[in-house]
């Protein structure tokens, strides 16, 4: 569904992402993992289309749409979760989530179901429906940019760190969630630093140190090999 | 009371028109001006045509729409990618552009623009004497004020306006297109010009090439104090400068109603120096909490 061949990521002179190449089949939950600083958000940010490529190209389902702009990915059913969370804070939690049907905002039914599906998904945020979204707690906004990204009914989501600064009890919902979507039929690229939960979940994993796949595997495989443990944590 | 009103609703509808452009591209657009002159060139252009006054004004008001959704294509879109200097500059460049147009082909001498009889007419209301362009004035900034509002919060439209100016990349990852979000702030842009232009020339019934700067002045120092970033500081910022100006006007010695803007700006500075940020502070963007 998926391809990323050769990617290279650049900020200026610096080559955040080297040299990635990886792919995602339909359905599959694939979580790339890897040390602060590797290149994981750059690399999942370019898929979005918020970064610029050097190099290399990104196919989605046989295209080439390596520079195609964010709004054309979101149209193409590419909804991505940015690890600064960004919830619009001014806005209402509604209207966050209006804005993530804005790609079929003319399916006015459609978007009604989806939008109390979300609310009975997440009670707390029928509660607060009307609140200025800049209020609600770190748990709250990750889930509320989650249920944003889902209102556009995408095909793969891309998740960065969703588990960043999260209490524990908070980490655990969210990885259940996660669970809950793969379940639903969901391609999904996971972005983590937490690397034991991202494998519990996912079906296979790419590690990346210093801009670049240091190993790949099944879910399994790369949990049991050891020394990867030096690899990722160490950085 | 009511010189406060009517002048702070004109103020605050071209503080609004500034600070749209500006919440979303960080960017003072310095032709903002020039919409204002554009739609006072068109009422003097289509005033031999015999129209009725309101298919004029609404044909001028068009026209400064026009202007702005030209000043993104023009001097916004093909650099805005490059760099913040450079959009500053052809900002900078397409208000001076337009400007010496009308010097050229018009003439630097100021044109009498047609005024409906009621411009000119004054009223009493609520037991005082005022002329009835300060009335006409405070509707026409309640009608827009409240349109404006409407926009913003109920329209798809508006809520990813407001989005974008929080959050533009966001905003785009959920799909809303970038071009036409600035486009239409550059169109709101306009509108607001536009109206003001009809308003504003009503207070002095012609129009020059340089109609435009004094407004400009106004919205940047009301945007200034109400704040930045905030639509609603905007607003607020435009009544207080009205009342600053109206208050000094009636308090101050004859002799000393020249310096009344240096009073004013002194004003500007001691709100600054107390809220560096302006009054209202607007949405921190991309902040956590």
């Amino acid at each position: 569904m998926l391809e990323i061949d050769g990617l290279q990521v650049a900020y200026g002179a610096i080559h955040a992402v080297r040299d990635v190449s990886l792919n995602l089949a339909d359905g599959e939950l694939v979580t790339l993992l890897g040390a602060n600083g590797a290149g994981k958000s750059s690399t999942l940010m370019c898929v979005a289309g918020a970064l610029p490529a050097a190099a290399g190209t990104i196919r989605l389902e046989g295209q080439d749409v390596t520079t195609a702009r964010p709004e054309v990915m979101a149209r193409r059913g590419v909804a991505t979760v940015p690890e600064t969370r960004d919830v619009f804070p001014d806005l209402t939690v509604d209207e966050n989530l209006q804005l993530g049907a804005y790609i079929r905002r003319h399916d006015t039914g459609g978007v009604g179901e989806d939008r109390a599906r979300m609310f009975e998904m997440f009670p707390v945020l029928a509660e607060r429906s009307a609140q200025p979204a800049g209020t609600l707690s770190g748990g709250e906004q990750q889930m509320l940019v989650i249920a944003r990204a889902m209102m556009s009914r995408p095909r793969i989501l891309l998740l960065d760190e969703p588990s960043l600064g999260l209490a524990p009890t908070v980490v655990d919902q969210i990885f259940e969630m996660i669970a809950m979507l793969k379940d639903s039929g969901l391609t999904i690229l996971l972005v983590e630093q937490n690397a034991s939960k991202a494998l519990a979940v996912a079906d296979r994993a790419y590690v990346m140190r210093l801009g670049r796949i240091e190993a790949e595997g099944t879910a399994a495989e790369i949990a049991a090999a050891t020394d990867l443990k030096a690899l990722y944590l160490a950085g | 009371m009511i010189d406060v009103l009517s002048l702070g609703g004109a103020y605050a509808l071209m503080a609004l028109g500034l600070v749209i452009v500006y919440g979303i591209l960080r960017l003072v657009n310095f032709a903002y001006g020039e919409l204002i002159m554009v739609a006072g060139y068109t009422m003097y252009l289509t005033s031999g045509s015999g129209l009725p006054w309101l298919v004029m004004a609404a044909v001028a008001v068009l026209m400064a729409i026009v202007a702005g959704i030209a000043t993104d294509y023009v001097a916004f879109r093909p650099v805005r990618a490059k760099s913040v200097t450079a959009v500053l500059i052809t900002s900078f460049a397409f208000s001076t552009l337009l400007q010496n147009a009308a010097l050229l082909f018009i003439s630097p001498r100021p044109r009498n623009v047609p005024l409906p009889e009621i411009f000119s007419v004054t009223v009493q209301f609520a037991g005082v004497i005022t002329p009835a362009r300060n009335l006409i004035t405070i509707a026409a900034a309640v009608v827009m004020l409240a349109l404006f509002s409407w926009l913003m919060r109920r329209t798809v439209l508006g809520i990813a306006m407001r989005a974008a100016a929080t959050n533009f990349t966001m905003a785009r990852m959920l799909g809303v297109p970038a071009n036409l979000i600035i486009s239409s702030a550059f169109a709101i842009s306009g509108l607001l010009a536009g109206v003001v232009s009809m308003l504003w020339i009503g207070r002095i019934g012609a129009v020059v090439p340089g109609i435009g700067l004094e407004p400009l002045l106004i919205a940047f120092i009301a945007t200034v104090i109400g704040g930045m970033r905030s639509l609603q500081g905007a607003v607020l910022g435009g009544f207080l400068l009205a009342f600053m100006d109206t208050t000094l006007n009636f308090t101050l010695p004859q002799d000393l109603l020249k310096f009344r803007d240096a009073f004013t700006f002194s004003l500007v500075i001691l709100i600054l120096l107390w809220r560096p940020q302006g009054l209202i502070k607007g949405p921190a963007s991309g902040q956590r909490t």
